[in-house]
């Protein structure tokens, strides 16, 4: 027995003087073979989700560059290595695990959407590689069966504050007794918030008359409108992204809808306005992640049309947001372990990104964010409110 | 708003929504009439006319007519051309391989329009005042008119084309029994290829008009009207011209009542709830006879 144990012994510190050495040797190759930091960047390129990925990834890439040229990661340069989700949740996994089986990158960014994000969580928990989701706004993100993910971040706000924020807004600030919701019901994101709206409307004394549904990508809403029109509500609710939400207001206003339309961040686009028309857009109002005339933010938007020739988007801000997150906690991480980069991540502390200041609570993994409400006046974008989330 | 107003409005909801889905189901049935394909790629035809239209309009700075007729005029040349690259050379291959081809065009029209147009959706211009008429306490647009006055015309002009000329009878003759029509001197890919062109503009049109009437198109605009043209194609009987625009017409109709009355979100539910009952029920579709002249 006594043999037994000094042979283990013996054994382990060869073993453990070999793995040293390892790792020395190690650190000589990369540094004689590459400088560069390699992050993952795994996006919707291809796939009906394409326009929020590209958004995505084209605001990372600035972020990347501006980072390069103003000296990299302590002297190293930051390459992105780019994977394609083909916007579908299998497809996410697959790119995860071959960003970190075949790339070997130290953390990834993305993807946009949140069933993809989700998807790919569990590979980077195995793999103890974090990754940032600059705009998956569901909660369950980051945590599972109310467990937190240790290396999943996020790097905007949850759909539970914009739900609450519109629901209060509605209820306060625009005296509504009744409304409707139209919910887009092939996607988490738009019942999600359809839930904590309802919830948060009728806590604040109002009440959800009708509940509609419709498909993204559905051209025609007219018969459903003429049923909401019935119903005569003071607001109608309609989170969706940007492509419906045009359509909707501009067939809504054509059926002599005339009351406001509230929306959430899905509706930040300028092609709600391209589709719908500024005279439609009058009295709709919708909660983003930052308004764009903020004097924070001009930076980002004049680089941004410099380095691309066209506005960004808020995708394009939450990619950027996402780089400058990841690229901060690269910064301050002790080395490029896994586990080291998640705790500068959690950190994170009053950092300026394009859309706001934002502090990571390292207890849920999402940035303390605050939400800006928008009005929609003559084709302009005008600041209504902007609210802290609650504590 | 009382229960006959609401039920009229979603009538004129309904028939403007139908009269698209009658003009894509036009070019499903007169392929599947000849050739027996379902042609799955129709629906991405479709959006390739309103791609071609769109740049019409905002490159060419075309006004919306000529830009229908250039629109049509491409999309029914590119239907050619897809026939003569695609399904050609299976003429005589086993039908499922045809089927499958078929989706793969359909695949590569989708992903190819996304890497040239990129996938970011584009708005149309306004190209015609859209004056909302209200007529007692309804509401119609000049758009919804003017989708409806198209389709009529497009359809008359079809009906004319397969009814009068000497195409029409040859490609009724080839509906029958293509070998046949050979034999009798009829040049069989020259019939299937001038189908393949004709019921590509039509869908060229209806891709166009939805494009002004909506507001906005993508590479993948053409999945969900593709399949629903072809459960109107199957309602109204497949392979027959009149049961085209009439399943059309009664899908749209449908489709706004169950929304306006039940609730929009069996909406869809309904639309594919009906094909299989109209497969279970009555295969050959609401004018399918098995000795009506098809084409």
């Amino acid at each position: 027995m006594f043999f037994k144990k000094k042979a283990m012994r013996l054994a382990s510190a060869v073993l453990g003087i070999a793995m040293l050495g390892s790792v020395f040797a190690g650190c000589g190759d990369e540094a004689a073979s590459s400088d560069d930091i390699k992050v993952g960047a795994n996006f919707e390129l291809t796939g009906n989700q394409a326009n929020y990925g590209t958004a995505c990834m084209e605001g990372l890439k600035l972020a990347v560059k501006e980072a390069n040229e103003a000296g990299g990661i302590n002297g190293k340069k930051i390459t992105i290595i780019e994977a394609d989700t083909k916007s579908e949740a299998a497809e996410s996994v697959n790119a995860a695990t071959k960003l970190i089986s075949d790339d070997k990158v130290v953390a990834i960014v993305g993807p946009a959407v949140t069933a993809n994000v989700i998807a790919e969580s569990d590979v980077a928990t195995q793999n103890k590689v974090p990754i940032v989701a600059p705009a998956a706004t569901n909660p369950n993100v980051t945590v599972k069966d109310g467990e937190l993910k240790p290396f999943v971040f996020r790097s905007c706000f949850i759909d539970p504050q914009q739900g609450t924020v519109m629901a209060q807004f509605a209820a306060r600030d625009l005296k509504a007794k009744t409304a409707v919701m139209y919910i887009d019901s092939s996607s988490d994101y738009s019942k999600s918030l359809g839930k904590v709206f309802k919830e948060t409307f009728e806590a604040n004394g109002g009440k959800v008359v009708m509940e509609e549904a419709f498909l993204a990508k559905d051209q025609d809403f007219k018969a459903a409108l003429t049923k909401i029109k019935t119903a005569n509500a003071d607001v109608i609710f309609v989170p969706c992204y940007y492509e419906e939400a045009g359509k909707i207001v501009k067939q809504a206003r054509e059926m002599g809808i005339s009351c406001p339309l509230l929306g959430t961040d899905g509706w930040d686009d300028p092609k709600v306005a391209d589709i719908a028309g500024a005279d439609a857009l009058n009295n709709t109002f919708f909660s983003t992640h930052y308004f764009d005339q903020d004097a924070e933010a001009q930076s980002f938007i004049e680089t941004f049309k410099k380095e691309y020739g066209h506005a960004p988007n808020v995708f394009a801000a939450l990619g950027y947001d996402c780089g400058k997150l990841l690229i901060d906690a690269l910064k301050r991480a002790s080395s490029l372990d896994g586990d080291a980069i998640r705790q500068a991540i959690e950190a994170t502390k009053d950092l300026q990104v394009a859309t706001a200041k934002i502090t990571m609570d390292p207890s849920n993994h999402n940035p303390i964010k605050e939400a800006v409400i928008i009005e929609n006046k003559d084709g302009k974008y005008e600041l209504k409110a902007k609210i802290a989330p609650e504590k | 708003m009382d229960f006959t107003h609401q039920f009229v409005q979603q009538l004129i909801n309904g028939v403007s929504l139908g009269s698209i889905y009658a003009l894509i189901a036009l070019g499903y049935t007169m392929i599947y009439g000849i050739i027996k394909l379902i042609n799955f790629a129709h629906g991405d035809i479709y959006m390739v006319g309103a791609y071609i239209g769109f740049f019409a309009v905002t490159r060419a700075e075309m006004s919306i007519v000529p830009a229908l007729l250039v629109s049509m005029v491409v999309t029914g040349l590119l239907g050619m051309l897809v026939e003569r690259l695609a399904y050609k050379p299976l003429r005589h291959a086993p039908r499922i391989s045809i089927l499958i081809t078929a989706i793969g065009v359909s695949f590569f029209l989708e992903y190819a329009s996304m890497y040239f147009v990129t996938p970011t959706p584009r708005t149309f211009p306004n190209v015609i005042d859209n004056i909302a008429y209200n007529i007692g306490p309804f509401v119609v647009n000049g758009q919804q008119m003017m989708i409806m006055g198209i389709t009529l015309i497009l359809m008359v002009i079809l009906t004319y084309i397969v009814q009068k000329t000497k195409l029409g009878k040859a490609m009724r003759a080839a509906s029958f029994d293509v070998e046949t029509a050979q034999l009798m001197g009829i040049n069989a890919d020259r019939v299937i290829s001038y189908t393949f062109c004709i019921g590509s503009a039509l869908a060229a049109a209806a891709g166009v008009l939805v494009g002004v009437y909506y507001n906005s198109i993508d590479p993948l605009m053409g999945i969900m009207p593709g399949l629903k043209a072809f459960v109107a194609a199957v309602l109204g009987g497949i392979g027959i011209l009149p049961g085209a625009v009439t399943g059309g017409i009664i899908l749209g109709v449908i489709e706004a009542m169950v929304s306006g009355f039940l609730s929009s979100t069996f909406r869809d539910a309904a639309a594919f709830g009906i094909l299989i009952l109209v497969l279970l029920f009555k295969p050959s579709g609401l004018l399918g006879k098995n000795r009506r002249e098809k084409v």
